[in-house]
């Protein structure tokens, strides 16, 4: 992995960087790990132009496939591609601090935070723009795959979104169909080759 | 030790939930409610629901509860702790060989079908949220649709389409507005 030969300063702030992402990420991520992937897609990808699209996919694919909470294991990955065991250390740490602030706060007085109808009308709003935001940033990935033009890629994307809307099969197997099939692909690509 | 035990067992937490989120749940069911009896069952139901109402990984979100009632803030850290643990080793081990090997032509192909896939999986979870956030109920019917939800996504989608606000900007101001409309009306 190529790493920028950073002079002290800039590596500093690259770190500081990464922890207030990952704490303003974190904070407000509602609604489990795939929130948090787009969030960090539209920061580390299109804002400070840090990671590639097709490397975030890549990176959010093995924080799916390690066991762990999503969250944590994306920000892990991110931090080493950007800043090594540093880059890892502020990211995770910038990720799990709002979590256990709140949750401890809210833990002492929980019967309170559950019943206040305020809290369940903003969350009930809430969940309307976290959705809008995951399509949104769906929708610009989606047409970068199609602009690739691989029929076979394009048929095994509706393909798994429809196994993952209507059944109950567990994530992991469709992802393992996929890398039985991208290992297939492989083989038969090298035996074309050597042919 | 009690910081010992939590550390353990949410360890083990961490190391067996794959998928993330609602995977760990029976995970946790069974080391906190049954083998340890940390919490009750009803408790547990009201772990589900801050989980919900709280950002942050349920499962960071699930070891902050149980460690806090059970040996306060430091329980709350050591059970924290234990639950990414796992994490720490095996995906920087997993992004070591992606470092190394990526641009082998077997796992450029492997990468290359699951990024597809990954797309699917982000379209089809935030179509589930949508579904919750728009349907008072499991059904989808035009009785139980929250039309104000439904404003209030699509004002979002085309805001977030068409110029490039911060995404966080836009949930709190839904939030806001939600809240807002409905204290206006009552």
């Amino acid at each position: 992995m190529e790493r920028n030969p950073k002079t002290e300063p800039s590596r500093i702030r690259t770190l500081f960087t990464l922890f207030g992402v990952s704490l303003y990420i974190s904070a407000f991520t509602f609604g489990g790990g795939f929130v948090i992937v787009t969030l960090m897609k539209r920061h580390y990808v299109d804002r400070l132009h840090w990671i590639d699209e097709q490397e975030m996919l890549d990176l959010t694919a093995l924080a799916q496939t390690a066991p762990g909470p999503i969250a944590v294991n994306a920000s892990i990955l991110v931090g080493r591609r950007v800043a090594g065991f540093w880059g890892m250390i502020a990211a995770v740490l910038g990720t799990v601090i709002p979590p256990i602030v709140l949750l401890s706060i809210v833990s002492v007085f929980y019967a309170a935070f559950a019943a206040n109808r305020y809290v369940a009308l903003f969350l009930k709003g809430m969940q309307a723009g976290v959705a809008a935001v995951i399509l949104d940033v769906v929708t610009g990935l989606g047409i970068g795959v199609l602009k690739q033009r691989s029929w076979l890629h394009d048929l095994l994307m509706g393909a798994a979104f429809l196994t993952a809307l209507l059944t109950n099969v567990n994530v992991i197997w469709i992802l393992l169909f996929a890398i039985v099939l991208g290992t297939i692909l492989a083989l038969v690509q090298k035996r074309r080759a050597g042919a | 030790m009690i910081y010992w035990q939590l550390f353990w067992n949410f360890l083990q937490v961490g190391l067996f939930s794959f998928g993330g989120g609602y995977a760990a749940l029976p995970l946790i069911q069974s080391r906190i409610v049954v083998q340890n009896g940390w919490l009750t069952l009803s408790e547990f139901t009201d772990l589900i629901t801050i989980a919900e109402m709280t950002p942050g990984p349920l499962a960071i979100n699930a070891a902050t509860f149980v460690g806090t009632r059970i040996a306060g803030v430091g329980g709350a850290l050591a059970a924290s702790f234990g639950c990414i643990v796992p994490s720490l080793v095996i995906v920087s081990i997993l992004f070591a060989l992606y470092a190394r090997y990526r641009r082998l032509p077997l796992l450029q192909s492997v990468l290359a079908s699951l990024r597809p896939v990954i797309v699917a999986l982000i379209a089809s979870a935030g179509l589930l949220l949508l579904r919750t956030a728009l349907f008072a109920d499991r059904a989808i019917s035009f009785s139980s649709l929250d039309l104000l939800s439904l404003a209030l996504f699509a004002a979002a989608f085309i805001i977030l389409r068409w110029k490039k606000p911060s995404p966080i900007l836009v949930m709190v101001l839904c939030g806001t507005v939600y809240l807002g409309v409905h204290l206006l009306a009552g």
